[in-house]
This record gives C-alpha cells, sequence and structure tokens, in this order.
C-alpha cells in the first residue's frame, strides 16, 4: 500500500527571537485525522511550533508543508488551519452568532448557508441557544465552547489548540478532554494540539511529541511514549519513574542498586553505562521473602487515593514503590520487578565534555574560563583540546563569587541515591553535575572544577 | 455638633472639600451666571429677547453654521490623519523605543498661542495666504495630538490575538481591520473626536491669528459680544454653544456604555 502523504510536515524548521533559539531544527510529521499532542513544559517551543503551523510567526529556517504544499511564507488567512486560542480570543463587539460566523462571512456564505452550519457547530459544542448572549457574559467554559465553534465551523483541514483547556477546573477540563476526544472522531479532521499537562496528553492523543528547550525528544503513541521513553527527560517528564545509573553486564542482564537483573533490552554491548527507567506501579512489593530481588526499608508512605506511594531505601538507593497495599514506615520488604517492566536508555553522555584551548602547560580555556590543569605534556601549547571532566567532581557553590563561572540550574534529575543536575552557564553552555545536595529550579548557582579532575585530551582528528 | 463636625473632618469624605469648594466657584457659579444672564435684559428682567435676537441676526447663524463645519472638517481631517498615526505608534514593529510617542505628544508642551503665532510666522515666510485653508491647517496641526493619544491607548492595550484570530478565520489584512481593528478602537476614535471637536468649536485666537480676523467663528462673536458689554446677548450665545456640545458629550458616553472606556483621557 502506497504510504500516505502527510498532512502538514515540518522540514527542519528553526525560529529565533532576536538572539534565542525558540524552535531549533524541528522536524515533524503529521498524518491526516491524527490527534496529535505537543507536550512539554513551559518555555519549550510548543507554542511556537503552533504559531508557526497557524502562520503568525515566520520560520527562521527551514520549510512547512501542508497537504503537499509550501506554505512556509503563506499567510495565516489563506491556510487551510483554523486555532482555538488559549486565552479563546472572541471578538468582545460581536456576539456568539457573529463571532462563530466571522469566518463563513468573509467567504461570502448566504444567510441561509451560515445559519445551518452555525446551528451544527453550536449543537456539536452543546451551546444551541446561546446564538445571541453576549460573549462576557458567558462562563470560562461556555467561552471555549464558542471558540472551538468558531474554529470548527469553517470546516479547516486541521485544527489548532493551544492548550485550550489549561483556564478551566479540573472537573471541566475532564469532561472537555473526552468532548474533544469525540468531537475529533466525529469531525474526522486533524487535530494539533498543545499542552503541558502530561495526563491530558496521554488521554487524548494519537501520537505524542514530547519537546523540551526547542527540540523533540520523542514521538511516539502515549503507551510508547510511557514505557519506552527514550531519555531520561521524557521518562522524567511523562508520569513517575524512578530513573537510576546502571550497568549494562551484557544483552539480557543488567546491574543497578549493587544487584544484577534480567531484562529484554539487546545492543547495548558489554559492561556499557546506561540509565534505567522503573515506573513506581512495575514494582511488586511484600515482606522479605527469597524471590525479592531487592530487599530495603520503608521511607514514607503516602495515600494517594487508588494507591500507596512509599520510598524504599534499598541499599543506598531510593526507590518510588505504588501499591494497593500499604507497608508501614520501618517495614523490611522485598522488591521485584519484571523483566519486561525495565526500561533501559542509553546514557546521552557520562561525563562533561567541553572544547577547549591548551594555554601553556597547566592552564587550559574553556566555557570562556581559565582553569588550571594537571601538567599535560605532547600537546602544544594554543591547540584546540577536549577537556572531559566527570559529573560528580564539579563544585557549586551557594554563592556565585565563590565560583570560577557562575549559571542557572536547568533540569533536576534524582537517580536514587543522587541529583543529576544540568547547569546553564551564562554563555549557554550546559553543565551536567551529580550531586548530593538539594537544589531548585532556576537557582543561581557558582560553578568551580578543581585542577585534578580535568583531563585535557589531543584532538584525535 | 462640634463631635459630628470633628468626626466628618478626620473622615475621608472631608478630602473632597476644597475640591467641592474650587468646583463650585469657578464652575458651578459661573454656569448659574451665564443662564441668569442669557435669560434676562440690561434691566435685569426675565426675557427671551436674547435668543429671539439670534435667531432673527442672519450673520450670527451662519457664523454658528460655518463653525460647526469648521470643527466637523477639522475632527475629520485629525481622524484621517491621526488613525495611521495611532497605529504606526502601537505597532511594536515599527516604534520599538516608544520616542516617535514623545515626538508626537511634543508640540502640547508648547502654548497654543505660540505655536499659532509661529504657524502664521511660517505661512508668512513662505508666502503662503492666511484664510481658510490656513485656518483648517493651524486647528489640525494644533489638536491633532488630542486625537493621536486617546487612539494610540485603545490600540496599545488592544488584545493582539484578536488580530491573530481574525487572520486565522480567513480575513485579509483590510478584513482585519474593517471588522475587528477599527470597531474595537471605536472608543478611542470618540474620545478623541470629543477631545478635538469641542475645543475647535469654541476655539477663536486660532482663527483671529490664521485669518487676520477675516473669518470669523462662533467663539469669535462671543468674544466680540463680551467684549463689547453685551453681557447678556454673550451669555445667551455661550448657552448656545453649551447644549451643542453638551449634546455631542451625550452622544459619545451612550456609545461608550459598558466596554471599558476609550483612551483614557474621558
Amino acid at each position: 500500500m502506497q504510504e500516505e502523504k502527510p498532512i502538514i510536515e515540518l522540514k527542519n524548521v528553526t525560529k529565533l527571537f532576536g538572539n534565542k533559539i525558540a524552535l531549533d531544527n524541528v522536524s515533524l510529521k503529521v498524518k491526516k485525522g491524527e490527534f496529535i499532542t505537543v507536550l512539554g513544559p513551559s518555555g519549550c517551543g510548543k507554542t511556537t511550533l503552533l504559531r508557526l503551523i497557524a502562520g503568525f510567526h515566520a520560520a527562521s529556517n527551514g520549510e512547512i508543508w501542508m497537504s503537499g504544499k509550501e506554505i512556509t511564507q503563506t499567510p495565516p488567512y489563506m491556510r487551510p488551519v483554523n486555532t482555538v486560542f488559549q486565552n479563546y480570543a472572541l471578538f468582545p463587539h460581536l456576539n456568539v452568532y457573529d463571532n462563530i460566523a466571522f469566518g463563513l462571512k468573509l467567504k461570502k456564505m448566504t444567510g441561509k448557508e451560515i445559519e445551518k452550519k452555525l446551528k451544527s457547530a453550536l449543537r456539536m459544542v452543546g451551546m444551541t441557544d446561546y446564538e445571541y448572549r453576549d460573549v462576557d457574559s458567558l462562563s470560562g467554559g461556555q467561552q471555549q465552547r464558542v471558540a472551538i465553534a468558531r474554529a470548527i465551523v469553517n470546516e479547516p483541514q486541521v485544527l489548532l489548540l493551544d492548550e485550550p483547556l489549561a483556564a478551566l477546573d479540573l472537573k471541566m477540563r475532564k469532561d472537555m478532554q473526552l468532548e474533544l476526544k469525540d468531537m475529533h472522531k466525529t469531525l474526522g479532521i486533524t487535530f494539533v494540539y498543545v499542552t503541558h499537562d502530561q495526563e491530558e496528553a496521554l488521554t487524548l492523543s494519537d501520537t505524542i511529541v514530547v519537546m523540551s528547550e526547542g527540540k523533540i525528544q520523542q514521538i511516539g503513541s502515549p503507551t510508547d511514549i510511557y514505557n519506552e521513553p527514550q531519555n531520561s527527560f521524557v521518562a522524567d517528564f511523562i508520569g513517575e519513574s524512578n530513573i537510576l545509573n546502571g550497568m549494562m553486564v551484557h544483552d539480557g542482564l543488567v546491574h543497578f542498586c549493587n544487584a544484577d537483573f534480567e531484562c529484554v533490552d539487546k545492543g547495548f554491548g558489554k559492561n556499557t553505562q546506561v540509565d534505567v527507567v522503573i515506573r513506581p506501579e512495575d514494582l511488586y512489593i511484600f515482606p522479605v521473602s527469597d524471590v525479592a530481588q531487592l530487599v530495603g526499608v520503608v521511607q514514607s508512605t503516602i495515600f494517594k487515593g487508588v494507591h500507596y506511594e512509599m520510598t524504599v531505601l534499598c541499599d543506598g538507593y531510593e526507590i518510588l514503590v505504588q501499591d494497593y497495599h500499604q507497608f508501614g514506615v520501618n517495614t523490611e520488604v522485598g522488591l521485584l520487578v519484571k523483566p519486561f517492566d525495565i526500561q533501559i536508555m542509553k546514557k546521552e553522555r557520562i561525563c562533561n565534555t567541553f572544547k577547549g584551548k591548551l594555554l601553556d602547560t597547566s592552564h587550559v580555556e574553556f566555557l570562556g574560563c581559565t582553569f588550571e590543569c594537571f601538567p599535560v605534556s605532547g600537546i602544544e601549547e594554543g591547540a584546540e583540546v577536549k577537556v572531559e571532566v566527570d559529573f560528580s567532581d564539579i563544585i557549586l557553590q551557594d554563592n556565585e563569587e565563590d565560583g570560577m563561572l557562575t549559571g542557572e540550574v536547568n533540569f533536576i534529575l534524582y537517580k536514587g541515591d543522587h541529583y543529576h543536575l544540568t547547569i546553564r552557564s551564562d554563555w549557554d553552555e550546559d553543565v551536567f553535575v551529580d550531586t548530593n545536595d538539594i537544589w531548585d529550579d532556576g537557582d543561581r548557582v557558582g560553578i568551580s572544577i578543581p585542577p585534578p579532575v580535568v583531563r585535557v585530551i589531543k584532538m584525535t582528528d | 455638633m462640634n463631635r459630628k463636625f470633628l468626626l466628618y473632618a478626620s473622615s475621608r469624605k472631608s478630602w473632597a472639600l476644597p475640591y467641592l469648594i474650587f468646583a463650585v466657584i469657578f464652575v458651578v457659579v459661573p454656569l448659574l451666571l451665564i443662564i441668569v444672564y442669557a435669560f434676562t435684559n440690561d434691566g435685569g428682567h426675565l426675557t427671551l429677547e436674547n435668543f429671539e435676537k439670534f435667531f432673527k441676526h442672519q450673520e450670527a447663524i451662519n457664523t454658528f453654521i460655518f463653525s460647526i463645519g469648521i470643527a466637523i472638517l477639522t475632527t475629520l481631517f485629525c481622524i484621517l490623519l491621526g488613525y495611521p498615526a495611532a497605529w504606526i505608534l502601537s505597532n511594536s514593529k515599527l516604534n520599538r523605543s516608544k520616542t516617535l510617542v514623545i515626538l508626537f505628544i511634543l508640540p502640547m508642551w508648547v502654548n497654543i498661542l505660540v505655536r499659532t503665532l509661529a504657524t502664521v510666522a511660517l505661512f508668512n515666510f513662505v508666502s503662503i495666504p492666511l484664510g481658510e485653508g490656513a485656518l483648517i491647517f493651524g486647528m489640525v496641526y494644533n489638536f491633532i495630538p488630542f486625537m493621536i493619544y486617546p487612539i494610540y491607548n485603545t490600540l496599545q492595550k488592544m488584545d493582539r490575538s484578536y488580530i491573530d484570530a481574525a487572520a486565522d478565520l480567513g480575513a485579509n489584512p483590510m478584513n482585519v481591520f474593517l471588522k475587528v481593528v477599527l470597531p474595537l478602537s471605536m472608543p478611542g476614535v470618540m474620545s478623541g473626536i470629543m477631545m478635538v471637536f469641542m475645543p475647535t468649536i469654541t476655539t477663536f485666537a486660532i482663527a483671529e491669528l490664521l485669518t487676520l480676523n477675516n473669518i470669523k467663528l462662533f467663539g469669535t462673536t462671543i468674544q466680540e459680544n463680551i467684549n463689547n458689554s453685551m453681557w447678556n446677548y454673550g451669555a445667551a450665545l455661550s448657552l448656545i454653544m453649551l447644549l451643542l456640545i453638551a449634546a455631542t458629550t451625550l452622544f459619545n458616553t451612550k456609545d461608550n456604555n459598558g466596554s471599558n472606556a476609550g483612551g483614557g483621557l474621558w
């Protein structure tokens, strides 16, 4: 069978705002009729992506295609898409009827046609009899419905939704989610949905695009994204998870928490450092017995409604477990995880690698600063070098002035027995640090790197 | 009684007292005086003869109509020139540093008479004859900031997502303007009209200077009568003009009703 052409295709799209990169070389294909969700924390570029598709921003680089036609430069009013805005953007000077009929009137439709389409759109969103109400007199949920009706009444090929439910309360949001899903089925058009709510994304989507820092981290079905996250960002962002450092001993056997586990993953090579992801609900917890793979002591237990959430300390590693049965604090318990439930991810990096320049035998310049290092030989002065520093060797200082350079905590990942931090330096380079100290997102820190830990390596090529 | 007074003096209500006294002396009393003078004759007897005189006096009526015409024309020019200017000012792409706003408001820092005298000098220098054209130019020049500023304010405050939404629904830039931007900025335009129309209809200094006293506006007629000690007739003319302005104000407030009123000047 011939593969169906994607309805929207982004080819290496980059968007800059001044010097700031909002989208970094993003490529994406959207299939016709699909419900695709762009998911990510605020500031990850997801709204920018949507606005590029709608045509409100022009791409700095790359191409956007729709139904086989390039539309990179097409102005928004000529694109076959309609948008539901986050703040609804209903025209305050028009009533519900005129708001919804806005697009149809521009197409010079007759009054009868407009009337007919409008009625069915209002029925679809459950707002019949509201035609002549002032939009200001409607509640948030009702305005939301009018905004959706105003978009779908134009019968677009693609409906773009920019966090449409963000302003609604939880109960209303859940109802609207189901309605949107029904609407998608009935209309049969493509939905591109932007949200920061991972639960919403899992509930609604056929495909989820996880974004962070202007880049696509993973594209997949909700089950793929949840069960097989490709990197620690995705694993951490979607649902609860235990992310631990591990070692792939050989195919089918992984070592973490000082124990060996059978797993189903292959092809990582022997004795490779990996990240291990285990969802808290995939762990079995029971009184200590022979089948236990890990033995630990319950540190805390919280009732979460459906289940209990417990932290178990096993040999220095804190592990999050969810179970219907409660085990009290200080109880000794056994843990077991099935091979299929262990998700192994290749480590993106095993140490910090910087590009630098050797100034003299004991000084090297990288990250925009000069660092002392152990005397090196065999490399000429002034040569470009590779500098490696282990995660745990970098020291973070509370007082910014104590560090050789400064930065901001950008991303925090708990690894069971330590935190793995991503620090964005003031020159926009990432420094990765393992630490036992607790930092918050956005903390300003000073970074120092003592001389013995700096490894200077000759550039090979 | 004494305690009551103290209580009042220490309450926040008492803060309004100075303004109340000011308003009574300089607004209410003069208005009452105008009404009293308009309906009495030299001898102080109640009469309507001042109004009769006006409606029989063809020249005065002509001046009145001419003044309204000039005011309407000035206002129209101010809208036509001021709206695009306000649009440019409110557009952050075209006006990154807000300095343009200052440049447009700057003429308001100079006294209106000084500006008009300078205009006269300038017209003489490039030998453009003074007259009706010069008058309208002078009026537009003097009053256009009052049109730009309220429109600029409403455009500035307008949520840009309305423009996005309109474009998204298939409106080309022309339709976006006509169907969304213009209706949403109407409160600002109305404020601007009030700010320009009212002073232009009552002005006389600009007319005197820029037409070498050849064209008489209604303001001039009033001023002449009062200068010639015809207080009662002058008061009647003032009252007629007041009613006209009051009428336009009513029209304006009715239009603004409910919406979060326009330019911030009214």
